[in-house]
């Protein structure tokens, strides 16, 4: 009876040995793979997948922002090239919707070239600021921006307001309400324009210049429902990292090569990407200096620095007569940062997401491939002016790889 | 001597506690060394008592939120009009603070500072600036995200 008792324990001693050492050895494999995740490592990976992203937040300053009807007309207005002074150009021009709405170029190619890179669309109207410097506080601000741009629609208010009187009076009517009567008011007038047209405009009465500006801010309104609606797609990252965590092992498309393990954990991890591409659209959606070159073109561009003045007398902001919202939805504006260094060649933290399918980089596309973007951060350059926010990184040869490794996982 | 198997499961599992617990903590994101992460302090000079507290907790990385400063003279006296500037940053990465919020009185000498942002994970500072019948003063919290 002792005798059996005692090879019983002896058996179960043995096993428990054995179920401990196995555990021991699997921790320390797991402490060994350079590619493994620690479960926090997940969870933070976990807050960067789409599964994190809260619903869009709401417009106030916007009424029709959440009306499918104002997207529908927004998006036919989006499209439409009658809304440029050639007839030639359209928001879909730059913003190419096979093309992750951007267009592959390093500065927009419109009625001219602008100074900057045109902006994917996916998840727009989660930014607090709009454009790469942030010079608009809301999409429907931004939207109506580049209609009166001489480098871009190269219109005018009056011109676009008359043109949605002679094409879209329905839609917009049962939208909005009836549009302003333009009887015996010139073609072109536009406080933005040619000297002619700014002549044109101080000649109009201001109560109709304000029933002219409230339709042309409609019309940013009504686009502004639609490119609410564009919203980012799953991403292979998105699915290895729900299947990590929920204990499942990442199978198909999901698993990921040893390179790309080790880049998203250099890119939670010791490469410090998430310290402003972070959240679930990879982007904090503030502006950083991080010393990316000057464009040759533009090599004054001062980025963030140069905006906050036109934010704020943007009588189209949050504040202004022309926003649906009380001054309690204008927390961004009141709390904006105004001066100072670190706004020198600030720019917007893009979303990465797509970002292996969508070169060239940065705010002028300065930087052609993604190892040329790796390299850009584990150098880290002095900036033009201003103070880069980055450190450089010694990242290895094999780190760098992995890191683009990982970033082309971004995509579908 | 030999040792039984039972010695054996004993030693296998404290090893693996340890190392599994090191592990654990090898990963977890920890306050650099010495980062006083008081939330109630004198001020520099010792003019001001400053208690500070997030109106929601946790705090969460990215939306804009709201803390509360609760400013007394050393004797507990509630101070009900100082002057309150707010500044901060993170001190590692060299920058400030990516919104510019404002402070205001709320009574009982219990300030609202709105428009506070972090909009990355680490170590940031808060400092406040205060300006009061008893003088100027500054105190520094430290906050980790």
């Amino acid at each position: 009876m002792s005798s059996t008792s005692n090879s019983s324990r002896r058996c179960i001693g043995r096993a428990a040995a054995q179920v401990a050492l196995a555990s021991l050895a699997a921790w320390l494999l797991a402490a060994c793979d350079p590619s493994a995740l620690s479960r926090e490592e997940i969870e933070v990976a976990k807050s960067l997948t789409l599964s994190a992203l809260p619903p869009v937040p709401p417009d106030p300053t916007n009424r029709v922002a959440d009306e499918p009807r104002a997207a529908a007309f927004g998006a036919t207005l989006f499209f439409d090239p009658a809304l440029s002074i050639n007839g030639e150009v359209s928001c879909g021009t730059c913003h190419k919707i096979d093309r992750q709405f951007q267009d592959d170029l390093p500065r927009g190619h419109a009625i001219g070239i602008t100074p900057r890179r045109t902006m994917p669309l996916a998840g727009v109207a989660y930014n607090s600021w709009q454009f790469w410097d942030g010079r608009r506080d809301s999409l429907w601000a931004q939207a109506i921006t580049p209609l009166e741009d001489i480098r871009e629609h190269g219109g005018n208010r009056l011109f676009h307001v008359r043109l949605i009187a002679e094409r879209y009076r329905e839609r917009y009517e049962s939208l909005f309400g009836p549009l302003p009567d333009l009887a015996g008011l010139p073609d072109h007038a536009g406080p933005l324009g040619t000297l002619a047209e700014k002549a044109a405009w101080r000649a109009i009465p201001p109560d109709r210049q304000e029933a002219i500006n409230t339709a042309f801010a409609n019309i940013g309104k009504a686009m502004a429902a639609f490119e609410r609606t564009l919203l980012p797609a799953e991403t292979r990252f998105d699915r290895h990292v729900t299947a990590l965590a929920s204990g499942k092992e990442p199978a198909g498309d999901a698993a990921f090569s040893e390179l790309e393990s080790e880049g998203l954990k250099l890119f939670i991890g010791s490469a410090g990407c998430t310290n402003c591409h972070n959240g679930p659209l990879l982007t904090d959606g503030q502006f950083h200096n991080t010393g990316v070159p000057a464009d040759p073109a533009n090599p004054e561009d001062r980025g963030r620095a140069g905006a906050v003045r036109q934010v704020i007398s943007d009588p189209f902001n949050c504040l202004g007569p022309y926003s649906d919202g009380s001054e309690a939805d204008c927390d961004e504006l009141e709390f904006m940062v105004p001066a100072g260094e670190a706004l020198e060649r600030a720019f917007k933290t893009p979303s990465l997401r797509g970002v292996a399918d969508r070169a060239p980089f940065m705010h002028a596309g300065q930087i052609l491939t993604l190892e040329d973007a790796v390299d850009h951060y584990n150098r880290a350059p002095d900036a033009p002016s201003g103070q880069s926010e980055i450190q450089p990184l010694d990242l290895t040869d094999r780190g760098r790889a992995a890191l683009v490794a990982f970033l082309k996982t971004l995509g579908p | 001597m030999k040792h039984s198997p039972g010695r054996y499961a004993v030693l296998a599992a404290i090893v693996a506690l340890v190392v599994a617990g090191w592990l654990v903590m090898a990963g977890r994101h920890t306050p650099p060394e010495g980062a006083d992460l008081s939330r109630s302090k004198a001020s520099a000079n010792g003019i001001y008592e400053v208690t500070i507290e997030p109106e929601a907790e946790p705090v969460e990385q990215g939306p804009l939120h709201t803390w509360l400063a609760r400013v007394k003279l050393p004797d507990g006296t509630p101070v009900v009009n100082a002057q309150i500037g707010v500044d901060g940053g993170m001190p590692a990465h060299g920058h400030g603070l990516p919104t510019a919020p404002k402070a205001s009185h709320v009574g009982d000498g219990v300030y609202r500072i709105e428009g506070m942002r972090f909009n990355m994970g680490g170590l940031w500072e808060l400092r406040l600036s205060l300006n009061g019948p008893t003088g100027e003063d500054e105190v520094v919290f430290n906050i980790q995200l």
